[in-house]
Parts: structure tokens; C-alpha cells; sequence
């Protein structure tokens, strides 16, 4: 049998099966539509064509990420901050600090050791402090999003970028580009500006160990980069960090599952 | 006759006002900014002055504000737009004690002694909320001109909420209100009144005293002075030339100096705080 855990994010929507042993057995990542009941049902059929039919069905579903109370076919939705913790304290034990830059959010977790939240900081809907940064920057420099990363990565003199908002930002780029600066010096000065941000967060739960970065952002090398630059602490990255939030909600599922079949059985 | 020049070299539209001796206002410009800031002060300068039907060089003083000004380069002096906005606003309504000034790219709130002097001020630079780029987003999200959104949020019989103020995200946000039917009318009261209210909390860290005056490009949205009176519980005062304020008081400022200038006196009247 399967426990999954879909996670429906302001960007994507994403999708983790594990098996009752907690293996990961499948995966689903698809475009967050106006219908998240609909967007589920797509992630988790993806995911179970790619566990294939021979994993198994699937017995309990967890949800989490905003549209996580929009799913009627859910067993149990919980936060993405307790999902994200859990993620990344099963993938990296030393986690002590989780930041999780999404779409739309970012969010600064601190652990208990047992990997449960003790502390967050997030900040209210703001591009500058998000994925939507890059993606209206991506958008007019003319750069596909999955270039910007490595793009960023060669950058030679990162060029400054002062502004904290996303918008104001763009005259600014606009004057960089003028001034003959290359789009991958313009884009690291992105990703410095986002960890700056970062920073800042963390620094609002206390930041003196280990840091696990998670969400879509920490697919771009360059904004990785940025962090381990910026942060002077450790910083892990998840192979599939954008998934790391639904494999967290994919673990707790099993574990509340498991609990029923006990109490079920006694 | 001696004349002073106010140059305003905004991010989004630059203005010039030129004043004669009795403080009356004879020629203004309006033009956009655009890429070149020299050549916007410039060309704003020489349309005022042909709209007051006179040579550059009857011109006694010119006063360079905005975030430009220290690109007015044929300049005599400059002056921060937070100093110039609060002599034109007092000028214009003698009572102001505070200023609002909404403009293309950034908010500030101004506390105002009884002589039009700066006596604190909190703006809202890091952030594009409020300010004329937010309403333009708005206005291009819904198909409505930037004209027309003020009156229209009026209409609104049940404002939607908005989830977020950013505007980069308002874009997504407005699009699934459209989506749900709500009228465009609701949409743009919403937009209005999460705006009025996040303006609230800039007022308050200065404290608002009356009379509140509302200048820069954004005071000519009805809309957003109707929901900027109720959140403030106050009637505040609009000029239909809000958006000249900032190269009124610089123009004002321009004109002292002139005047002391031509008298041979000191030059250092009522405008050190720049």
C-alpha cells in the first residue's frame, strides 16, 4: 500500500508516494491550477503511473501547502511548515534551521531535535523575498527559468541590486542592462539580494546550525551559491528540494496511518 | 518682474512650474520621465517657460527636485521632493500639518510645522504598494484605464479582499476574482482599500495631525482619496494640481532665492534643509 503526499503550492503542485516502509516510490510535479481539487487528482495520477502499478494502491492521502483544505479526497492536511521540518530532518538529521523559498513565500523554520517546528518566521506575500523575484526578472531578460540557475552560477562581478521589491527592482536592472552589465552578473545580483532577504529571516529564529534549503528556488545552483556565501553556516540541499515538503507530508501520513491501523488492530 | 522655477524630475512623469514675484503661478509642464533624466528636466523646463510665454533667461532661480534633481544640470540649487512637497502643500492649504505624497514609485508620509518646514517624515521606498506602479498593474490587469479606476472603485457594493499587497502577485490575485465573476467595480474597491489601509500604517509613524494634505501623481485618483478619508476618519485636502506639489514648492523655494538674490542679500532663505 501507498501513502501520499501532495503538496499544493502557489506555483506547483507536487506529489510524493512512499511505501509502508517510507520508501519513496513515485513522483508528480505539475503547474498549480485555479482548481486545486483538479490539480490533486492530476499530481497523484502522475505519481501513481510513475510507481507503476505494481507498487500498489494508493490507502491514505496527506495534504499540505496553501490549497491543502481544497482537496475533498484528503485523509488529513497538515501545515508546510510541519511538512517541510519533517522533510528535511528525515533527509538531512543535522537540520537545525529550514529555509523554504517558494513561489510566493518564504519561510524560516527552526527545529526542535526531535524535527518538529519550534519557531518561524515567514514574510507576508512578497515577490522580493520569493520565486516571483526571479520569474518577473527571467520574464524581461528574456532568460528560461530553468537557465537562470546555472546562468547565475557564472557570473564574474555580481552587480548590486538595492531595492527590496521585486517591481522597483526592474528600473534598476533596466539601468545595469544600459550600462553594458551581462544577464548572468544581473542574475546573481538576484539571488544575492534573495539570500540577503534570507538572512534576515533566519536571523529571526537565531541561525547557529546547520540550514536546510527547500522549495523551488533551491533548484537554481546560483541561488545556492548565494546562501552558502551569505549564511557562514551549513547549507544542505535536498537532491528534489521542491519535493521536500510533500515527502514530509507523505512520512507524517504514514505515521498517522500506521497509528490508526494500531489503534484499529488493539 | 522676477520668476523662480521649480524642476520636479519624478520616476514616472517630470513637472515644471515657474511663479512670479506674487507667488502666482505662470507656466507649467508635465511630460514623462523616461530613459534620459537630463534631457526629461530639461525639456519639462523649456515647456514651462514657453507656457509662461517667457525666455529662459527671465528665469531668476531654478530649483531641481525629485528623484532626479541632481540631474538638473542647468539647476541653480536642489532641493529633496520631501522639503519641496511640504512647502507647496502648505502653500496651497495653509493648515497642513501633514503631507501624503503617493507617487510613481514611492509613498512618503510628512509631519508639517505651521511654516511649511519638514518636521518628520517615514517613506515607503523598499516597496512598490501604494504607489503609482501598484495602481498601474491594476488598472492593466482589469482593462480599465489608470484614469478611470478611481471612480470605478466607488461603485464598489462589496470590496474583494485581497491576499496580498505585492504587485507582482495582485496581478494573479485580481485574475481569480475576475475568474469568480466578481465585478471589476469590487475588485478595484478592494485594491483601493487593502492600499488605504497598508498607507495607514506610513501616516501613523509620523502620527496624523490635521489638516492632512495629499499630494503627487496618485492624489488625482478619487478613489484613493475617498478610501485614504475613511481609513484616515479625516476629510484631507486635494489640489486638482497634487501632482505639480513637489515643483510648486521647489518653484516657491526657486523664487526666495531670487528675490534675496536680486535684493543682495543672503540666499539662504527657508530652504536649508535640503
Amino acid at each position: 500500500m501507498l501513502i501520499a503526499g501532495i503538496d499544493i503550492g502557489s506555483g506547483s503542485t507536487k506529489c510524493i508516494l512512499v511505501d509502508e516502509s517510507g520508501a519513496v516510490k513515485g513522483r508528480g510535479l505539475v503547474k498549480t491550477k485555479a482548481n486545486f481539487e483538479k490539480v490533486a487528482g492530476e499530481v497523484l495520477d502522475m505519481a501513481r503511473s510513475d510507481a507503476g502499478p505494481a507498487a500498489g494502491q494508493v490507502g491514505y492521502v496527506a495534504t499540505t501547502g496553501l490549497g491543502r483544505y481544497a482537496v475533498p479526497f484528503r485523509d488529513i492536511q497538515i501545515t508546510d511548515l510541519t511538512c517541510g521540518a519533517r522533510g528535511a530532518a528525515t533527509l538531512f538529521p543535522s537540520t537545525k534551521y529550514v529555509l523554504d523559498i517558494g513561489a510566493q513565500c518564504s519561510r524560516a523554520i527552526k527545529l526542535r531535535e526531535n524535527g518538529k517546528v519550534k519557531e518561524f518566521h515567514m514574510n507576508e506575500k512578497c515577490a522580493a523575498g520569493s520565486g516571483g523575484f526571479l520569474e518577473r526578472a527571467a520574464k524581461y531578460l528574456e532568460v528560461q527559468l530553468a537557465d537562470i540557475g546555472p546562468m547565475s552560477l557564472q557570473a564574474s562581478k555580481p552587480q548590486p541590486i538595492s531595492s527590496v521589491c521585486a517591481v522597483l527592482a526592474e528600473t534598476e536592472i533596466i539601468n545595469h542592462i544600459s550600462e553594458g552589465a551581462t544577464v548572468e552578473n544581473i542574475l546573481r545580483g538576484i539571488h544575492n539580494s534573495l539570500a540577503d532577504r534570507s538572512l534576515l529571516l533566519l536571523k529571526r529564529v537565531g541561525l547557529d546550525g546547520d540550514v536546510t534549503l527547500i522549495g523551488g528556488v533551491a533548484l537554481q545552483d546560483g541561488m545556492i551559491a548565494s546562501l552558502r556565501e551569505k549564511l557562514g553556516v551549513t547549507v544542505n540541499v535536498p537532491k528534489e528540494p521542491h519535493l521536500t515538503a510533500a515527502l514530509g507530508a507523505a512520512l507524517l501520513g504514514l505515521q498517522r496511518y500506521r497509528k490508526l491501523v494500531t489503534a484499529a488492530a488493539a | 518682474m522676477i520668476y523662480g522655477a521649480g524642476v520636479d524630475v519624478g520616476s514616472t512623469q517630470t513637472k515644471a512650474v515657474i511663479v512670479d514675484e506674487s507667488r502666482k503661478i505662470v507656466g507649467r509642464a508635465l511630460i514623462d520621465t523616461g530613459a534620459n533624466v537630463t534631457r526629461a528636466g530639461e525639456n519639462a523646463f523649456v515647456k514651462a517657460c514657453e507656457d509662461a510665454g517667457l525666455p529662459r533667461t527671465a528665469i531668476g532661480y531654478v530649483v531641481g527636485t525629485g528623484y532626479g534633481r541632481y540631474k538638473v544640470t542647468f539647476g541653480d540649487a536642489q532641493i529633496t521632493e520631501i522639503t519641496c512637497h511640504a512647502r507647496g502643500a502648505q502653500s496651497l492649504f495653509p493648515a497642513t500639518r501633514t503631507v501624503l505624497d503617493m507617487g510613481g514609485q514611492d509613498t512618503k508620509a510628512i509631519k508639517v510645522g505651521p511654516d511649511g518646514s519638514v518636521v518628520d517624515f517615514s517613506m515607503n521606498d523598499k516597496c512598490a504598494a501604494g504607489t503609482g506602479r501598484f495602481l498601474s498593474a491594476a488598472a492593466d490587469v482589469t482593462g480599465v484605464g489608470l484614469d478611470e479606476i478611481g471612480a470605478l472603485s466607488l461603485q464598489a457594493k462589496t470590496p474583494v479582499r485581497l491576499t496580498s499587497v505585492c504587485t507582482v502577485f495582485v496581478e494573479s490575485d485580481i485574475m481569480s476574482y475576475l475568474a469568480q465573476k466578481k465585478t471589476i467595480e469590487d475588485i478595484l474597491g478592494g485594491v483601493h482599500k487593502a492600499i488605504a489601509t497598508r498607507t495607514m500604517s506610513l501616516v501613523r509613524r509620523v502620527g496624523v495631525e490635521e489638516e492632512v494634505t495629499f499630494t503627487g501623481g496618485v492624489s488625482r485618483n478619487i478613489g484613493m482619496v475617498k478610501a485614504l478619508e475613511e481609513v484616515l476618519k479625516t476629510p484631507i485636502n486635494v489640489s486638482y494640481e497634487g501632482h505639480f506639489m513637489g515643483a510648486i514648492g521647489a518653484a516657491l523655494f526657486a523664487l526666495e532665492r531670487a528675490l534675496a538674490t536680486a535684493q543682495g542679500g543672503s540666499v539662504a532663505v527657508g530652504a536649508a534643509r535640503s
